[in-house]
């Protein structure tokens, strides 16, 4: 330290220069830092430690500071930090515990200036003080925090973190405090100059905390990494830290710096698995600004070349290479990403959010009146011209497809009204039958006729066809051409309601992340009227969904072709299952009975007679002759027909009801996945006890686990209201069995009836046999209990 | 499930009305007459475990409220208590966190199939033909619908689990010996191959079984009752001993025997604090030099080969449970032989905290948090006694056993002082680790009395717990560390 000397010019950014580049080391490196000046870099790894000096086109190897015959283990560095005032002095963390400074200016081969043995354990990190020449910090696996004054052959002051390994220590900025980061997921706030106790504690992270880095000029900001793959941003400056900003990657995060000169970057690198460098925009956290995809193993060190150059980052690696990474050859992952996103909702509803640019530049823009149905809301971005992110705000639309959202109504009473079980096949047939075609769907249930007719006994079929055909005289139709026209005619019907609900409710929502407020003036409503350009897209025939263009007159012009095409874009609702055959019906109804029209249709043409003479028709047709099996193959084709057609509820169904007669014709992924879908789709109607049967009743072994999962019950003490985790009658807590039958005064163990009115009861069976002498309750409060 | 606890109790209710019908050894404590004429099976071994006196061991009756749930959630996960569980009942709160992720391994979500599961725990404990550990999975295996014809041997298996059978032999005895291509050979057999989550459950159930075998036969585990070896239908003696005493040599006149052994070994622990606390003072007073230390991390290792850990005995394991494991010769061989030479494995370049809890945790998440979680609980345990003294910090002592065990399989340290080992552990008690690490098959109850004498039974478990949870972690780290390579 003899000719020490500060440094103090500091070097604008535009006399750096060069390219992405990189050198062989020959050994992985644990750490680098580079010197103030920006022209040389330091590589301190298990069983390297050189200066490289940073040229315009290469590295060059500039000094070996790993000398002597066998290398002592305090030239195995964890971590290296070259001195930011003094650019002679470095300091180096060894893995067996020393810290170690080393004095460039030094005339011997060995540059070693002071050794440090105090610690245990190993170091893990080493700091200088940004401004004070003297002051080095050390960080180690031991717990404790050490500030040595150079000018001192021993540590001036220990800092005890009382918890677990520190495995990162940094300087503030400007001032004394450093902030310390611990194993156990804690971070500390210390003040150099009072070593007895840390100023502020907070957790930060599950797990360890790998990292931390104060940013270069927000003071008080604070970014830590952590096992947990969380990159964090604390805002220190209010009494609380404060989680302001949080990034989410996907590897545990082993270092973060701040980028120089752009206030919301910064740069991290993973410990594990992902070998690559991401430059984060904190307001942007879903995808990274910019990524660095050089290394082949881990990055291990990762600095900004200069401190105010935001553009040249250089790391080291595992994979022993030092690189330089150019800003400007950095992959940009935002460029690749898909901008627009599509969903659909439970009832049909449907989400486009796209980039803000591709929706205003629709020239196709309508007025829409009537703004009492839409509620536009607009986050409003405000254009920094700094921003480098190219389309930060999207439009989100949102199209409804009716006025009442009773349009799935049909799927939720279906569910509820079907029986898939517990009743002889034909019985069940006709009754899902009739539930069709009492929600108005002809060609479902015409196929439930159809499916009895086909697989029924054939012994027994003339008989019980008969007789239920007898016993519901016109409310059955069968396959003849009157159910044909039925169909269509409801069809139409049931398109012309349609039609009614026709009109798309369209509100457009701006996004943007970030910093936002919400704005609603009017010039902004003007640039969204036109929503229902990308309205057009989906419908295909955009007049049908304006508001103002309906009338009633359009039932009659509109032709049956047209709603069958577009209204494909909707798989959930039921028109488009019978739409695609319907065409050649409607030639066929139109042809054969063009009077009908409306839901009367139904009535004139089922008379008992006709009915009767149907069955005489069909039963010599199938009954006799073909053998079940026969029809295996199209009633095959018909669910798979149904299953394509987004109508999964009634393959689903014919194929329980069917069971074994079928299953085999099937194969069991194709099973699952038809199984699948229903339920989330009944699931999500929060149709839970129909989606429990559906399990139940599926043969599919991947299905009926489902309903072997997570079958605990968690339940609250009844005295204490705490929940109780071991055992379900005893509390850990009150100590008091929470449980108690008011009959028997016993613990419940099993099964536990109470009364929703007084909240007494006690074992099924004791409440069943009392409630058959009193109405009362039995334990005397007086309540007339009730259950159902 | 809430049934299930209720029948804890009834099992206690029906262990009354049996005693009503019986006689009680008056030694053991068990039954010993019966005259009705059924086949009643009686537990051949004396208690849970060989070593431990019965009397010694938590009576699952008599434990405290936290224990007692614990073993409640353990019944009524598996339907048993198993000795296992009975022996760690010592330190509830290990116990705890081990059956958490056992139950995790087994039961819960995963990439493997229960079957496989609990057939890659066959191989891997029989692999130290731990026949108890065999038995026990042998009817897990089966109940959840395991092929029986699977049993018959490797062969029998399917290819993909015949392959893992390498990768078991190296595990289990020469971890360091792993190398990226092991995984590589795994991970890319065409349609036998293994997916990465699989090979990482599978690694993490190899190696919990391997350890467990190693904590099996430190703790001289008996047999379950309804396995093999567990119980007999042979009337009882009519001596006034009954079988167990014979069988297993717990007679009075060997109890006799170590309460002069104790006399003579009274300063024992006194002796073992003093030097901890001299190591704790001078340590920062004489530094060793560099090349000191790294001597005495190559001393430690040379010296931990002398350990001569076969007795007399020559355990030849049972056809029964050979068949297995293919290469019944393999067995462990010391890290430093000369002629080959492995690099040192340094534990600051892969450790289990920074790297093998990224990649388990990435590949088959929550199983990370709980390995973490049950090794700081094994590494952290203490109760700040030793024998009779209280107040004593024992986590030097703590890291030497699980710096010596890493030792022993070329794990390094860079910070740590190896010659405290020599100061610490003396040679019996390394005689134990190494037999108990390396070839548990081989641990006799001779060497689990010789070391510690002083040291009560718990503490003894307590040693038993690091040990196993030091090699799962040294093999864990070994095998990762190759899977890391592979995907780099």
């Amino acid at each position: 330290m003899e000719k020490m000397s500060r440094v103090t010019t500091a070097l604008s950014s535009n006399t750096i220069s060069g390219k992405t580049m990189f050198c062989h080391l020959d050994a992985p490196a644990n750490a680098i830092s580079v010197c103030r000046d920006a022209s040389q870099v330091v590589v301190a790894g298990r069983n390297i430690f050189k200066i490289y000096t940073i040229e315009e086109e290469q590295f060059v190897e500039k000094l070996n500071l790993r000398v002597g015959r066998k290398p002592s283990l305090n030239f195995s560095c964890a971590d290296v930090m070259w001195h930011q005032m003094e650019e002679n002095l470095l300091a180096t963390a060894a893995t067996n515990g020393a810290v170690v400074t080393w004095n460039l200016g030094k005339p011997s081969r060995n540059k070693q200036d002071q050794l440090f043995t105090e610690h245990k354990r190993t170091v893990n990190k080493v700091c200088f003080h940004p401004t004070e020449v003297y002051m080095l910090l050390s960080g180690s696996q031991d717990g404790l925090m050490k500030c040595f004054d150079l000018r001192k052959k021993e540590s001036v002051s220990t800092f005890s973190g009382q918890s677990e390994s520190v495995r990162d220590v940094q300087f503030s900025m400007k001032d004394f405090t450093f902030a310390a980061s611990f194993e156990n997921g804690n971070v500390q706030l210390w003040d150099i100059r009072r070593p007895d106790r840390y100023e502020r504690m907070f957790t930060a992270h599950t797990g360890p905390v790998f990292c931390c880095d104060w940013h270069p000029d927000d003071r008080g900001w604070l970014a830590t990494g952590g096992r947990d793959k969380m990159v964090k941003v604390w805002d220190m400056t209010t009494n609380r830290a404060k989680e302001i900003y949080c990034v989410q990657t996907i590897a545990s995060v082993a270092r973060v710096k701040w980028r120089p000169e752009k206030r919301f970057h910064l740069a991290t690198c993973s410990m594990m698995v992902d070998h690559n460098i991401y430059v984060w925009d904190i307001r942007r956290p879903f995808i990274p600004f910019a990524t660095f995809e050089e290394h082949k193993d881990v990055t291990t060190g990762i600095v900004w070349r200069h401190q105010h150059d935001p553009y040249f980052l250089l790391s080291g690696s595992k994979d022993s290479t030092l690189y330089q990474h150019m800003f400007k050859d950095a992959t940009r992952p935002v460029d690749k990403a898909n901008p627009e996103g599509l969903c659909f909702g439970l009832m049909g509803d449907l989400a486009f959010a796209a980039k803000e640019s591709l929706i205003n530049s629709d020239t196709n823009r309508k007025p829409y009146p009537g703004g009492d149905r839409r509620n536009p809301l607009f986050f409003f971005k405000k254009t920094d011209p700094t921003e480098q992110f190219a389309h930060v705000s999207s439009a989100l639309t949102i199209y409804q497809t009716g006025l009442d959202s009773n349009n799935m109504d049909w799927f939720v009473s279906t569910a509820q009204r079907y029986l898939l079980t517990g009743k002889p096949f034909a019985e069940l047939c006709d009754h899902n039958a009739k539930v069709a075609r009492e929600l108005k769907r002809p060609q479902v249930s015409t196929t439930w006729t159809m499916l009895r007719i086909m697989f029924s006994d054939p012994a027994n079929l003339p008989a019980a066809g008969l007789n239920h055909s007898l016993s519901k005289l016109g409310s059955l139709p069968l396959m003849n051409s009157f159910s044909l026209k039925e169909m269509g005619s409801g069809l139409a019907s049931e398109s012309r309601l349609e039609r009614g609900k026709g009109d798309s409710r369209q509100d457009n929502i701006h996004l943007e992340t970030g910093n936002s407020h919400i704005s609603n003036n009017n010039e902004e409503n003007e640039e969204t009227e036109g929503s229902d350009g990308p309205a057009e897209c989906m419908f295909g025939d955009a007049e049908l969904d304006d508001d103002d263009l309906y009338s009633m007159d359009h039932e009659n012009q509109a032709e049956e072709q047209e709603y069958t095409l577009p209204q494909e874009g909707f798989q959930l609702r039921h028109e488009i299952v019978d739409n695609p055959s319907a065409p050649e019906h409607f030639q066929q109804d139109k042809a054969d009975s063009p009077h009908v029209s409306g839901n009367e249709a139904e009535v004139p043409c089922l008379t008992p007679i006709e009915s009767f003479s149907l069955i005489s028709i069909s039963q010599p047709l199938f009954t006799h002759h073909l053998p079940a099996s026969f029809f295996c193959p199209i009633v095959r084709e018909m669910l798979s027909y149904y299953a394509e057609q987004g109508d999964v509820q009634m393959a689903v169904s014919v194929l329980i009801v069917l069971g074994e007669k079928i299953r085999r014709e099937i194969d069991d992924l194709t099973q699952e996945h038809w199984y699948m879908s229903y339920i989330d789709m009944l699931q999500r109607f929060e149709l839970w006890n129909v989606s429990n049967e559906v399990i139940k009743l599926s043969t599919c072994s991947a299905i009926t686990c489902l309903n072997q999962t997570s079958t605990t019950l968690h339940i609250n003490c009844s005295n204490c209201k705490r929940p109780m985790s071991s055992k379900g009658w005893m509390c850990d807590r009150c100590h008091q069995c929470a449980s108690i039958c008011a009959v028997c005064h016993h613990v419940v163990k099993g099964l536990f009836v109470w009364c929703q009115g007084c909240s007494h009861g006690g074992h099924l069976e004791h409440i069943m046999n009392w409630l058959k002498s009193s109405a009362h309750c039995p334990a005397g409060c007086g309540h007339m209990c009730e259950y159902t | 499930m809430r049934h299930a606890v209720a029948s804890a109790q009834n099992v206690e209710n029906t262990s009354i009305a049996v005693t009503d019908l019986f006689k009680i050894c008056n030694h053991c404590e068990r039954l010993r007459k019966k005259d009705l004429g059924v086949r009643i099976p009686r537990p051949l071994g004396n208690g849970p475990s060989r070593f431990i006196p019965e009397k010694e061991i938590l009576q699952v009756s008599k434990v405290d409220s936290r224990t007692q749930s614990i073993f409640e959630d353990a019944f009524a996960a598996l339907g048993r208590l198993d000795n296992i569980s009975l022996v760690m009942g010592f330190h509830p709160q290990y116990l705890e966190s081990f059956l958490r992720t056992q139950h995790y391994l087994l039961q819960m979500d995963g990439p493997l199939p229960l079957h496989y599961r609990h057939y890659i725990g066959i191989m891997a404990a029989a692999r130290h033909q731990c026949s108890y550990l065999v038995n026990l999975h042998v009817n897990d295996f089966l109940q959840v619908g395991g092929d029986a014809k699977w049993l018959n041997g490797l062969g029998e298996a399917p290819q993909k689990l015949q392959q893992l059978g390498e990768l078991n032999k190296i595990l289990a005895h020469r971890p360091w010996l792993i190398t990226k291509e092991h995984m590589e050979a795994l991970l890319k057999a065409e349609e036998h191959s293994w997916s990465l989550a699989e090979l990482i459950h599978a690694v993490v159930l190899l190696t919990h079984y391997h350890s467990l075998a190693s904590f099996t036969f430190g703790c001289g585990i008996t047999p379950e009752i309804h396995c093999d070896g567990g119980h007999t239908f042979r009337p009882p003696s009519l001596s006034q001993y009954c079988v167990c005493d014979i069988a297993n040599g717990n007679g009075h006149a060997n109890q006799h025997d170590d309460q002069l052994d104790d006399q003579d070994m009274c300063g024992e622990v006194e002796v073992l604090m003093e030097r901890m606390k001299q190591l704790q003072e001078c340590r920062d007073d004489e530094e060793a030099s560099q090349e000191e230390m790294a001597t005495r991390f190559e001393r430690e290792k040379t010296e931990s080969m002398l350990v001569v850990t076969s007795e007399d005995e020559e355990c030849v394991p049972s056809r029964d449970i050979s068949r297995h494991f293919e290469d019944p010769s393999y067995g462990y061989k010391d890290f430093s032989r000369r002629g080959e030479h492995v690099p040192t494995f340094r534990a600051q370049d892969y450790s289990w905290e920074d790297h093998g809890y990224s990649l388990v945790n990435r590949l088959y998440p929550d199983v990370g948090q709980m390995l973490d979680e049950k090794f700081q609980m094994a590494y952290n345990l203490t109760y700040n006694t030793m024998a009779t003294h209280k107040d004593v910090d024992t986590s030097m002592l703590r890291r030497a056993i699980w710096n010596y065990i890493h030792c022993m399989f070329g794990i390094r340290y860079d910070d740590y002082d190896y010659g405290e080992i020599n100061q610490l552990l003396d040679r019996s008690f390394k005689i134990y680790i190494k037999t108990m690490v390396c070839s548990p098959e081989k641990t006799t109850k001779r060497m689990y009395e010789s070391f510690w004498r002083q040291f009560q039974h718990s503490e003894k478990v307590h040693v038993n717990l690091l040990l196993m949870e030091a090699r799962m972690q040294a093999e864990l780290l070994y095998a990762l560390r190759a899977i890391t390579r592979y995907m780099t």
